[in-house]
């Protein structure tokens, strides 16, 4: 039986039970959201005592130095003494707008009071001052000098309902980051490249494909967007912009239902994606947004040819209870 | 603690470097998880919500049916499998598989003899795979 003390609580971990869930199961508060090892809310440290390298897959090398590790994915093998992660490695952020983009997506902007390093289209988790976590990903590029988010209000959503309408400007939140692999990688600049999303997973697809253009990529650049109805789809004329400005970059949208024709494409954007291109051999791909849609359009990517390591996506994983 | 074995060539050249060593996997293994995925008999074995880890699979697989190194016993090809033979995989399922792996290897222009070296390999992992 392994035991983990956590300030100043002392609990025994049932077989086969994460960090994160035996202290959930005494009660002691831990942030958290994923439950996945991949939005970094649990991020706790290690004082004494061996965590297993899998609980600390993915994290910076500095990070790890410092005994930080993912609870949620953390099966101790033997006795562990862990303190909250995180102070040293969040920085403190300002919300400075709040614009509402459709009935259900809110960019917010944020300013950084310390440097905040990252590739577009990699994502934070942002951290209300009562420890909420939640991720969310970045859809600006570094030199721009505030952190730009898109954010769904998810029905009964705790960050994304505040967000939506309880935050002000001027609120300060904490930012922990980034994290992710999805993002545009220099090199092969004649490559074709196809982005999907669906709903704010356009968010860290806004990022990459202006990363891709701004880094001199020649290869075609595909945008597909998908949204429930057309009054969904949003920065559609910035997008149709530059795709006017770029001979290489196309935008297309792409709603379930309409009443009226419209600058969109009526259809499953899957379907729609594949009415278009259906040979992806040499190709790369980036899909983002809802975990079940980015799942079923990874495996089309890959059955139309596309190989796996160029196949870079990002599910929005819910928060787990 | 079950002993792991290694599949140890005797010849001078070894299977495994005349099919192309690790670059060969790695050429194979996208080709050979997308015939996976097409192939209606078998498909659903392999429908993972986690794409990448289904594929890290095929790829052991291929390592070992390449006759590379690799660290499967019989005990880990048992338990490894004891649930899909609990969804019914059966012969017909193993023999669709080396099927397939046979297609991958030609489309890569192997030689016959090669492919039938890598199947031999396949086909004595059968009654491990099966649970008999
Ligand atoms: C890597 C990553 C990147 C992300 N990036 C973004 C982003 O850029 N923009 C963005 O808007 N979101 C993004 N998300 C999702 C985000 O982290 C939150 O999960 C989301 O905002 C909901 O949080 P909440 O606190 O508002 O809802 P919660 O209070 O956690 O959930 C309220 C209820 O709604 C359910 N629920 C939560 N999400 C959904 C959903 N999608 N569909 C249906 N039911 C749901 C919950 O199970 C719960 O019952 C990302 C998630 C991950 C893992």
């Amino acid at each position: 039986m392994v035991t983990v003390r956590y300030g100043t609580h002392t609990c025994e971990l049932k077989e086969g039970e994460s960090l994160l869930d035996g202290l959930l199961r005494h009660g002691v508060p831990v942030a958290h959201a994923c439950k996945a090892g991949s939005c970094g809310s649990c991020l706790l440290r290690s004082v004494e005592g061996q965590v297993p390298p899998s609980a600390q897959a993915g994290l910076k090398d500095s990070w790890k130095a410092r005994g930080y590790f993912l609870a949620c994915v953390c099966h101790p093998t033997g006795d562990l003494i862990a303190e909250p992660g995180g102070s040293d490695i969040r920085i403190a952020a300002t919300i400075t707008a709040l614009d509402h983009l459709t009935h259900d997506v809110v960019r917010v902007h944020l300013a950084c009071q310390a440097p905040f390093d990252f590739r577009p289209g990699q994502y934070l988790t942002l951290f209300r001052d009562d420890g909420l976590a939640r991720s969310y990903s970045i859809a600006n590029l570094p030199e721009e000098r505030e952190i730009e988010l898109h954010v769904r209000r998810v029905p009964n959503g705790r960050m994304s309902g505040w967000l939506f309408e309880g935050a002000r400007t001027g609120a300060q939140v904490q930012l922990q980051g980034p994290s992710g692999e999805c993002f545009y990688v220099p090199g092969r600049q004649d490559q074709p490249i196809l982005l999907i999303a669906t709903g704010t997973g356009l968010a860290p697809l806004y990022g990459i494909v202006r990363d891709a253009l701004r880094s001199g990529h020649r290869g075609p650049i595909h945008l597909f967007h998908g949204a429930t109805r057309p009054e969904g789809l949003y920065l559609a004329k910035e997008l149709a912009a530059m795709s006017a400005a770029h001979g290489n970059m196309s935008y297309t949208a792409c709603v379930l239902q309409a009443d009226a024709p419209g600058p969109f494409e009526i259809g499953q954007i899957g379907q729609v994606v594949a009415s278009r291109f259906s040979e992806l051999d040499g190709w790369r791909g980036f899909v983002c947004g809802d975990p079940s849609v980015v799942r079923s359009l990874k495996q089309q990517l890959f059955l139309a040819g596309m190989a796996m390591r160029d196949i870079y996506t990002d599910a929005f994983l819910p928060s787990a209870a | 603690m079950h002993s792991k074995c290694i599949f140890l060539p005797t010849a001078n050249s070894t299977l495994f470097d005349q099919l192309g060593g690790q670059a060969a996997v790695e050429a194979a293994v996208d080709n050979f998880y997308r015939k996976v995925l097409k192939d209606d008999r078998v498909s659903h074995f392999f429908d993972a919500v986690d794409m990448d880890r289904q594929r890290a699979k095929q790829k052991a697989f291929l390592t070992m049916a390449f006759g590379g190194p690799h660290n499967y016993s019989g005990k880990d090809m048992r338990t490894g499998h004891a649930h899909l033979v609990a969804r019914g995989l059966n012969d017909s399922h193993v023999d669709a598989i080396i099927e397939l792996l046979g297609g991958t290897l030609r489309d890569m222009g192997v030689q016959e003899a090669l492919i039938q070296q890598v199947a031999a390999i396949a086909e004595s992992t059968r009654n491990d795979v099966l649970n008999r």
